[in-house]
């Protein structure tokens, strides 16, 4: 890639003003000695609406260097609009190589979403997060949710789980489903299917989460306890699904619904487009599939 | 005292930055500083490149006695300013081959705000001497090994009061003049060889 941040004059390296990055690196450096822990920043007003990422953006903004390699996926894909748009921004910014091979990345900014690919040590992965504080909806004070998590007093979320078994007999909630991270904090693991939260726990690669609006960066360093909160008589289960992905035949991965005409016809399909093509490329098919010679003509 | 700043400010803060992190994420593994600084400041140059990375005018610094004559150099290229109180700095520089170590001598942060506690930036003559130190924690995985030279004699038992106050408590950034080692407060020091 041969595009540099000279090309785009006025602009500082990655787009945010060193001073800015400086403030976000000390957030981050606290969040990873806490992990799990919201540290407060000063977000800044991003060249998008919040709600698109300005938390992810800003803290990739302040970790990328010039030899990074940049993967950006929306709820998994990488040529959603978010994506292409987040990717195309540091592309220009800071003129940094941009892939969408989970492997080859350093420093990968999802949105709803963790790779089927296991992750590396030395990989990044920066979460946009549109609500952090996991109590907010059962306590709407900020002062309230402090003291709840200063003294560990978990047990609302408890009830609000218990709530569900209650009502329907499991715990209904299938995604930014609470987490505890480390024996310690309670964590927002951002609105990722459930299917992925046993991916957190004891990944090798740094997990940074950023909330632009609601100005809070937290980490989970690598190979740290991740726990999804449950019951002993309702132990926390993954999403399953009964079908395999439609193109490639996958089983084991997070499937979308995609509508196919105004009949009722539909197809689930793997959510993760890099790993859905890897493994049409290896040879496998799904019922609706095509080898991919010919999907490429 | 005057001495020149950062190389290339923008990639080498980035590049010091990026170091810092990932010591701070694999607590007891040595990394290659980013980059360096100032051969000739007493704080020595990976500990300069941090200091000219990572502070500026929203945050203070506390300076051991050792180090005291750093303070100009600092202010003048940074905007920071220094801590009337080691509790009152956010960053704290301290050359453990001839200052005494108190970790309970800073700011330890809230149990509402655990953040607001001072990160410790401490030279040390190598990684490869001192009695090798076994660690658990976030960011390892099982058990790592680790040896600080020059470390004082009651630093386990400063690190276990430390860790006892979690998620209060300091962080620590070892230097040589060529790498770092991050100890954040949620590291264990499960043994410690003799």
């Amino acid at each position: 890639m041969s595009r540099t941040a000279e090309n785009y004059r006025g602009y500082n390296f990655a787009y945010l003003d060193e001073q800015t990055k400086r403030m976000i690196r000390r957030a981050i450096l606290k969040a990873i000695a806490i992990p799990g822990y919201q540290v407060p920043f000063a977000s800044r007003e991003m060249p998008m609406p919040y709600g698109w990422g300005t938390g992810g953006v800003q803290v990739t903004a302040a970790i990328l260097g010039p030899s990074d390699v940049l993967k950006v996926i929306d709820q998994g894909a990488d040529d959603t609009t978010n994506a292409v748009s987040i990717r195309q921004f540091f592309e220009k910014t800071a003129g940094v190589e941009t892939t969408t091979e989970t492997g080859k990345a350093s420093v990968i900014q999802t949105r709803h979403r963790i790779p089927e690919a296991k992750l590396q040590a030395n990989q990044v992965l920066v979460y946009q997060v549109p609500i952090p504080e996991p109590l907010r909806f059962l306590e709407p004070r900020e002062t309230e949710t402090r003291t709840l998590h200063a003294l560990a007093e978990y047990g609302l979320m408890h009830v609000r789980l218990y709530e569900d078994i209650a009502q329907h007999g499991h715990i209904a909630k299938t995604y930014a489903y609470p987490v505890l991270v480390a024996d310690r904090y309670v964590m927002d693991p951002s609105p990722i299917p459930k299917f992925d939260n046993p991916k957190m726990h004891e990944s090798a690669a740094l997990q940074l989460f950023g909330a632009g609006r609601e100005k809070r960066i937290y980490a989970v360093p690598p190979h740290t306890k991740v726990v999804s909160l449950d019951f002993e008589d309702h132990p926390f289960e993954a999403t399953k699904f009964e079908q395999p992905c439609a193109l490639c035949g996958a089983k084991d991965s997070y499937l979308d619904e995609v509508i196919t005409d105004d009949r009722g016809g539909r197809m689930f399909v793997c959510s993760d487009t890099h790993h859905c093509e890897t493994r049409r490329c290896e040879g496998h098919l799904g019922p609706l599939g095509m080898p991919v010679t010919e999907a490429a003509e | 005292m005057s001495l020149a700043g950062l190389q290339n400010p923008v990639l080498d803060q980035q590049a010091t930055f990026r170091a810092v992190m990932q010591a701070l994420a694999e607590p007891g593994h040595a990394v290659p500083a980013g980059a360096v600084a100032g051969e000739a400041s007493p704080l020595g140059p990976v500990a300069r490149a941090i200091a000219l990375s990572l502070l500026d005018f929203e945050v203070q610094f506390h300076l051991s006695p050792s180090l005291a004559s750093a303070e100009g150099d600092l202010t003048f290229h940074t905007g920071s300013r220094r801590a009337a109180r080691p509790d009152e700095a956010e960053f704290a520089f301290l050359d453990l081959r001839h200052d005494a170590l108190d970790l309970a001598s800073f700011a330890q942060g809230t149990p509402e705000y655990p953040d607001r506690s001072t990160t410790l930036v401490l030279r040390v003559e190598s990684f490869a001497e001192g009695n090798p130190l076994t660690l658990a924690g976030p960011g390892i995985p099982g058990s790592r090994k680790c040896r600080i030279a020059g470390l004082p004699v009651d630093f386990a038992a400063q690190w276990g009061a430390n860790a006892a106050r979690s998620p209060l408590g300091v962080d620590l950034i070892f230097t040589t003049s060529e790498a770092v080692l991050g100890l954040p407060r949620s590291t264990r020091i499960i043994e410690e060889a003799r």
